[in-house]
């Protein structure tokens, strides 16, 4: 009661240092704000489910299922991001013969909000690529692909800002190294560019210049990698970076049981997830934010 | 000069530059307090969006028609597990692949090859007998690897025989006939002609096995690479459509002595 007293009258104060008479008063008392954030990665054009005898994943998936699941999420929370983070693209016959079209079309119809670029959204090239960005009602971010000299230009940006529910929301993009990956002649220009360096950049930018309250990457570089440990990844993304809340991953179709939390270089708890592959998984992520000068350092984590 | 009668739109101005900064500074800032995460597996206990279903249906009837096209008569059921130095499916797809990517160089008045080599692992399913459907080739081959010819020197080649030996895998093979003797690869012969180490032979594979995929190292020393722009998978359609019993070649093309 004590504590609450005490909101009650700081709250009250800042209200009546800000507004000098002026007597402007729309300045309300500590609110809790609930962001739903949800997730997929390395979806593969996966559009039904998978076959009841399939020896792995049997009766699993289905982006009409996705699709109700998310339309209920939001009727319990309306104040949803709807992200996914690359390889939208490549894996069944509904790519080969319209090259990604549906896939763009039912994201559009579930209200994805940005996208980042995977290796296999390049597999019909620039233009491939380019076609059904055209037709996105999302957003593609990627700020380690500098696409200025390809015809992508203009059609993908380093980073977007959501704002859910007064909730400022940076979100960028990386995408894992082209070389050995991506044949030339699909990503054509496509430069890449050092992750660690450019989530260093963004990540200011996004925290300190644009004032975001959470700041999210959207990483196609992958979990991590047993055999190479210097390849950069997610971990040491997280590790080697400061300012960044939540990384969704992809590329390794690692399946996370829950999100795995590491400490950046500042001593902060970073979040990372991936719901493994083929929309089999929805990853949801619920961020409950207070007034920045009421919460005391660090939020409880509960994962599972 | 002050032009006085100014000063009433400055005072507007003024009031608005500082309600302006009164709604700014009111801006707030929030910070997570908690933070929760999970994985939602979508199992068939999820219900449908029906909408959103029936905008996929005529892409799922299109597909599923066009996958289930009957191509050919399979007389045979074709079996990578079955040989250990090479399979039916194997010198099945190793023979299609060559004389394939043969047209389409010779239609670029380009050199022709004279091997073709494609990795077991690639090889991701039967062709039963009966008939071939269009789905029968996506199966075999659901990547999007392509063919290209490399130019390798003849030592390269034998490289090649010598990697099969120790992979102790039945690669899809055709040109190239050898016998392996004491754990090595002699009497290597091209297009039926003893090996020349110095001359250059040009060699068919996919794209994936000639960027050192499955350790196809001697892929690396290659003199020259013609992409030939044709996805495997539309080399079996394509020989498919084009035959109307699947014939295969069960030649000894790897002699155990």
């Amino acid at each position: 009661m004590k504590r609450r007293d005490f909101i009650k009258k700081t709250s009250a104060s800042t209200a009546l240092v800000g507004i000098t008479g002026l007597g402007l008063s729309s300045f309300t008392t500590a609110q809790t704000k609930h962001i739903t954030i949800l997730h997929t990665n390395d979806v593969h054009s996966y559009i039904d489910p998978f076959p009841a005898d399939h020896p792995k994943n049997p009766n699993m998936g289905g982006v009409a299922r996705r699709a109700a699941l998310i339309s209920m999420i939001r009727k319990e929370n309306p104040n949803v991001l709807l992200l996914d983070a690359g390889d939208i693209f490549q894996g069944t016959p509904y790519f080969n013969y319209y090259g990604g079209e549906l896939e763009y079309k039912l994201m559009n119809m579930m209200g994805y909000d940005v996208a980042t670029i995977g290796n296999h959204d390049f597999d019909n090239g620039i233009e491939g690529l380019l076609t059904q960005l055209k037709i996105a009602d999302f957003e593609m971010v990627s700020a380690n692909y500098d696409v200025r000299n390809t015809a992508l230009h203009g059609h993908v940006k380093p980073y977007t800002i959501k704002k859910v529910d007064g909730v400022k929301i940076g979100i960028f993009g990386l995408g894992v190294e082209l070389q050995g990956l991506v044949d030339k002649k699909n990503c054509k220009e496509t430069v890449y560019l050092d992750p660690v360096e450019i989530a260093t950049d963004m990540a200011h930018e996004l925290r300190h210049n644009q004032k975001c309250d959470l700041v999210i990457c959207l990483s196609h570089l992958g979990f991590s990698y047993k055999d190479e440990k210097d390849k950069i990844c997610d971990i040491l993304l997280a590790q080697k970076t400061k300012d960044i809340d939540l990384i969704i991953g992809g590329h390794t179709h690692t399946f996370l049981d829950k999100p795995v939390v590491e400490t950046n270089s500042e001593g902060k708890k970073v979040l990372i997830n991936q719901v493994g592959c083929y929309g089999l998984n929805l990853g949801r992520i619920d961020f409950y934010l207070t007034d920045s000068q009421l919460t005391s350092e660090g939020a409880a984590i509960v994962v599972g | 000069m002050v032009n006085l009668k100014k000063y009433p739109l400055v005072w507007k101005y003024f009031v608005l530059f500082l309600t302006f900064t009164a709604v700014t500074s009111c801006q707030k800032h929030f910070s997570p307090s908690r933070i929760e995460g999970k994985k939602i597996p979508i199992t068939a206990s999820q219900e449908m969006d029906s909408t959103v279903d029936r905008v996929i249906q005529p892409y799922r009837a299109h597909i599923e028609k066009e996958l289930s096209e009957i191509l050919a008569y399979n007389p045979e059921t074709l079996d990578k597990s079955k040989g250990k130095w090479q399979t039916n499916i194997g010198n099945f797809m190793a023979d299609v692949t060559l004389e394939r990517t043969n047209r389409v160089l010779k239609l670029r008045n380009l050199p022709l090859a004279q091997v073709c080599i494609l990795n077991h692992g690639g090889i991701r399913s039967i062709l039963p007998k009966g008939n071939v459907t269009t789905r029968s080739a996506y199966e075999i081959m659901p990547f999007e690897n392509s063919a290209v010819v490399i130019a390798l020197k003849g030592t390269q080649l034998v490289e090649m025989a010598n990697y099969i030996v120790s992979e102790k895998k039945p690669h899809p093979l055709a040109g190239l006939t050898f016998t392996i003797r004491q754990n090595e690869a002699t009497q290597i012969k091209i297009q039926g002609q003893p090996l020349d180490e110095k001359m250059t032979y040009f060699v068919a594979t996919s794209d994936y096995l000639s960027n050192g995929g499955d350790n196809m190292s001697f892929f690396k020393k290659g003199l020259e690479t013609i992409d030939v722009d044709y996805k495997i998978r539309n080399i079996l359609i394509d020989y498919f459509k084009e035959t109307d019993t699947v014939r295969v070649k069960n030649d000894i093309r790897i002699n155990q002595e």
